[in-house]
């Protein structure tokens, strides 16, 4: 029976085992791209595209979980990337010490942000987290570090640990994909915890939750600030990968185009957003010729997507199945 | 040497050009095709650079030469990776145009890398040959420099000798700001004051009327695109050339005059190193252009994909291959350039293209006789005395 | 005379007309936003764009019918009226009972569409619009020369918003609308056409936009950007203002100009932050905007 599953599954979950159609998902997803360079895929491409859905996921561990839509999630995609990529350049960070750097940045920035915005609900949230984004774009044009429109360039990828030489491409695909193995799995385990189960509570009544004793703004600031530290991981692997951190990072398009992909793949399941990034990102690069087309088209995906697809793609495969996906 | 070997080796070498002379080559044209830089370059670009391949012959001199385009947006990032993808997975030997000194940079690092080539003709960073310099890069057309000097000389020179800046707050409008004002002191004139606006922006009456306040002679607008047609737009209104100040463009194209009007954009002077109507040669040129472009003119952007395109080819003729850029490129220094868009020149030791640049005043609408008669010919600069000299670049290139 | 800060007088007041014409830009636009999410509780993200399209109606307009700028002010509004109501009745109207989020977004979308579709059109570079000979030419005020065409825009301005002011909360139908909006079955009940109410309401705060737009075009640049930046601009504004009432967005846009105007004297590499940085304070201190009614 429908409960007897749902249940089930709940329990199953807390205690931090994972869904059968999950595993599936993550065994498929992650062979996959354990394949890819060697099926032939443009390494670049396919980093580009774990970087993008790791910023998704991230953003739609705050949305699509904890209900709270921000529209100023390029600040820690784009902060983290600048800090990152300046770490590489000018201070010598290994690899794996810069993408810390970075997720530390979102972490902050997430915490200072989120402290403010959670104040609020609802549209002037957005507005609020809109607000501090467009205040970390004027910094990020202003201060001399960020090299203004010309962003950070050449950031060198050194020796990770200080010993293994990355810097091919073919090699530091690996290293993108353990940061996103991480970050999903992370994701997964944050979402199918006794404190995922409490975000889903608010998210669903929150008044409830509040009467029930929870510490409602306390478990939001830890989301939002989660939310935006992973968002900080993926700008700044993101930094590495192409060796640059620009303005593009942090204007307020980066945000609407995550919350594209996050809407395409389908909000509030674990694999959409991945899948939106995907296809957002090889829109873009097949595409490119296509000039303003491809805006056109966006438009139409984003129009389409609000009217009959509301679920997301995989949020329609997922009804499907009838499984969480 | 006997003269059977002597044969044999004569033999063989001609047999090794002749094979050598079946050369692959694919060049790949990369600017902006949907947002503001789109008119100055994105699809005519591509037709210059096809022109290009026709007029020298590729095809009888057994280069098979093929074009790609793609669309950078703008973006630093997306054009590395175009360009990544181009010269990794692609094939591309080099990269063409690329407006938006960002992106450019980014493309510059990208070729030096991989040894490929990279022609330059949209963008505006004088890094590309100083601190950035790169033996894989040439710069064509103009640079920040150029500019400041063209307009920033040449006007003091007529007796514009007071200059206002209205910059936009980022690097670029910085440094063209302080090119130029470097160039006016220089030439003797004096800086009034300066002022700078948030980039982008879209109002400009405040930053105006501190400008027409400040009494200078030269309103020089250190800002490109969409802030100087919204800024010369709200000057017209503010009656600001019409009670006596001149405005100088730092950075306007073509476009940007016909996007303004003559009514509105008369009396502006600017610096460009092509105008359709320059001479025959330039007039017959874009003539074929606009026919294949539907009326459009040519501006110096499409007109340096042309010219680049053209020499590169010549040194792909002279070495025999395409694959080794850095060589190529530093044959492209070795040959001196010669095209009817920008006559004779040369390529320096830094990448920067060497040719005349023009100072150009906007024809007013009765001046004007309509269709793209746009500009009237100021003054000349000759190429010895328009570039920034070879040793005050910081290239690692100079000796 | 005295001197303020550095600034003498006259350079003061001078910015601050012009900062106060600005404004009228922000109050049109964060009316016309208003109305929209005060009676039909939609985000309406497309707005920037509608704003361009009114601009480029009024390009067409002249192009390829000859009309003039006046013509432009009557019927550019009329015409993209018309698209915003057959928007509303196809796509809006299914969003209704949803989270804000999706107005939201497909507002958004439409705006990428609408922006791509000019560009491929009419390239990006902007075209040209010129002021009407009758507006064309100023007044020497002494401190500074005010064009005759600025101040035109603030009369006009002043003249729409406080008409629409008027028309919504002091006329019957006004009150229908707000009725409407509170309590859209009881209404219906008692006879009245909600949907088309709602409909002609969403024509009507696109129509804003697209006069807006026809003010907007002889002096700014025309191109399918002139929107984009500018719409999270008026957003704050509205927020500030507070998200469902008239006067509140009409007072802080005229405000907003103001002080832009004045950043603009003492900092001008702040002017385009200051609304935001405005914007997070008082979303903290009175969270439903300084007008606003509390949601």
């Amino acid at each position: 029976m429908a409960d007897a599953t749902q249940v089930t599954t709940v329990r199953q979950s807390a205690l931090g085992l994972m869904p059968a159609s999950h595993r599936i998902g993550f065994v498929v997803l992650f062979g996959l791209l354990l394949a890819a360079p060697f099926l032939g895929f443009y390494p670049v491409f396919v980093m580009k595209i774990m970087c993008f859905a790791l910023f998704a996921c991230a953003f739609n561990l705050l949305l699509g979980y904890g209900g709270l839509l921000s529209f100023g999630h390029a600040a820690f995609f784009g902060g983290a990337a600048y800090v990152s990529a300046h770490a590489a350049k000018a201070w010598g960070f290994t690899p794996e010490l810069a993408v810390l750097l970075g997720t530390a940045t979102g972490a902050a920035l997430g915490l200072v942000i989120g402290f403010f915005a959670i104040r609020r609900s609802g549209i002037y949230m957005t507005m609020i987290t809109l607000a501090f984004a467009q205040m970390v774009f004027f910094f990020s044009l202003q201060a001399p570090f960020t090299g203004g429109e010309d962003g950070i360039q050449a950031v060198p990828r050194r020796f990770l640990f200080g010993v293994f030489d990355i810097s091919s491409d073919f090699r530091f695909y690996f290293f993108v994909l353990a940061i996103f193995a991480i970050g999903m799995l992370l994701i997964h385990r944050i979402i199918h915890s006794p404190f995922g189960q409490v975000m889903k509570a608010i998210r669903e009544n929150e008044p409830r939750s509040v009467s029930l004793g929870y510490q409602v703004p306390r478990y939001k600031l830890a989301l939002f600030t989660m939310s935006a530290a992973l968002a900080g991981t993926a700008g700044a692997t993101k930094a590495l990968v192409f060796q640059l951190a620009s303005l593009t990072d942090v204007h307020w398009s980066m945000s609407g185009e995550v919350v594209l992909m996050a809407l395409l793949g389908g909000v509030g399941t674990i694999f959409g957003p991945v899948v939106g990034a995907a296809v957002i990102v090889a829109m873009q690069n097949y595409f490119a010729s296509f000039g303003a087309w491809v805006t056109v088209l966006q438009g139409v995906i984003f129009v389409l997507g609000v009217l009959l697809f509301r679920e997301g793609i995989i949020g329609v495969i997922g009804k499907w199945l009838k499984k969480p996906l | 040497m006997k003269l059977t070997t002597f044969m044999t080796a004569t033999a063989t070498a001609i047999m090794m050009a002749a094979a050598a002379q079946a050369t692959d080559v694919k060049i790949g044209v990369l600017n902006d095709r949907s947002g503001i830089y789109a008119d100055l370059s994105g699809e005519g670009s591509v037709v210059a650079a096809r022109m290009a391949i026709e007029d020298f012959g590729a095809a009888a001199k057994g280069i098979n030469v093929t074009v790609v385009s793609a669309d950078h947006q703008n973006k630093p990032d997306v054009a590395s990776t175009i360009a990544r993808q181009w010269f990794d997975q692609d094939d591309v030997d080099a990269i063409f145009d690329v407006p938006t000194s960002s992106a450019a940079l980014a493309v510059n690092q990208i070729a030096r890398e991989k040894n490929k080539v990279f022609v330059n003709s949209g963008a505006a960073a004088s890094d590309l040959t100083g601190a950035q310099c790169s033996p894989n890069t040439v710069h064509w057309t103009y640079d920040t420099w150029a500019l400041a000097n063209g307009t920033g000389s040449a006007m003091v020179a007529t007796g514009a000798d007071s200059w206002f800046f209205l910059t936009a707050d980022y690097a670029f409008g910085h440094a063209l700001e302080r090119d130029t004002a470097a160039v006016v002191e220089a030439s003797g004139g004096t800086v009034v004051g300066a002022v700078r606006h948030p980039f982008p922006g879209q109002d400009f009456s405040s930053f105006l009327l501190q400008a027409q306040a400040s009494g200078a002679k030269v309103i020089g607008l250190a800002n490109a695109g969409g802030d100087t047609v919204n800024a010369i737009k709200q000057a017209s209104e503010f009656g600001i050339t019409q009670a006596g100040q001149a405005l100088a463009g730092l950075l306007i194209f073509l476009t940007d005059v016909r996007a303004l009007g003559l009514e509105t954009a008369q009396g502006l002077v600017l610096t460009e190193s092509f105008y359709w109507d320059l001479n025959d040669d330039t007039r017959a040129w874009s003539a074929r252009f606009a026919e294949r472009m539907g009326g459009q003119h040519p501006t110096m952007v499409q007109a340096g994909v042309y010219a680049g395109v053209l020499h590169y080819l010549k040194a792909i003729e002279a070495d025999g291959q395409a694959a080794d850029g850095g060589a190529i490129v530093a044959r492209m220094k070795e040959i001196p350039t010669s095209d009817p868009l920008f006559g004779e020149g040369e390529v320096r030791v830094d990448g920067r293209k060497l040719h005349d640049m023009y100072l150009f005043r906007v024809k007013s609408p009765s001046e004007s006789s309509g269709g793209w008669d746009y500009y009237e010919t100021v003054a000349i600069i000759p190429a010895a005395d328009a570039w920034r000299p070879l040793d005050q670049g910081g290239c690692e290139l100079v000796q | 005379m005295f001197e303020l800060l550095g600034i003498p007088p006259q350079a003061l007041f001078g910015q601050l007309l012009l900062g106060l014409i600005n404004g009228s830009f922000y109050a049109i636009l964060s009316l016309g936003l208003a109305v929209i999410f005060g009676l039909l509780n939609i985000i309406n993200f497309a707005h920037g764009a509608l704003y361009m399209m009114g601009a480029f109606v009024a390009w067409m307009l002249l192009n390829y019918l000859g009309l003039n700028y006046w013509w432009a002010l009557v019927l550019a509004p009329v015409i993209v009226g018309g698209i915003g109501i057959v928007i509303e009745r196809t796509m809006l109207f299914r969003l209704y009972k949803l989270d804000h989020l999706y107005g939201l977004l497909l507002t958004f979308g439409l705006a990428l569409i609408f922006q791509g579709l000019l560009r491929n059109g009419y390239g990006i570079s902007g075209l040209p619009y010129s002021i009407p000979p009758q507006l064309s030419g100023g007044q020497n005020l002494g401190f500074m020369f005010l064009p005759n065409y600025r101040a035109w825009v603030v009369v006009a301005s002043l003249v729409v918003c406080f008409g629409t002011w008027y028309m919504i909360e002091k006329t019957r139908l006004g009150a229908y609308l707000r009725a409407a909006t509170e309590n859209p079955t009881l209404v219906g009940a008692f006879g009245l056409n909600v949907p088309l109410m709602i409909t002609l309401t969403y024509g009507f705060g696109v129509a804003l936009a697209a006069f807006a737009g026809v003010l907007a075009a002889p002096i700014y640049s025309l191109n399918p950007n002139m929107g984009a930046d500018l719409i999270i601009v008026v957003f704050a504004v509205v927020v500030i203002g507070g998200m469902g009432s008239i006067m509140g967005s009409i007072v802080t846009g005229f405000g907003l100009g103001l002080v832009e105007g004045l950043t603009k004297v003492f900092y001008p590499e702040a002017a385009s932050v200051v609304i935001f940085v405005i914007m997070a304070i008082v979303l903290l201190l009175k969270p439903a905007g300084l007008f606003g009614r509390a949601v």
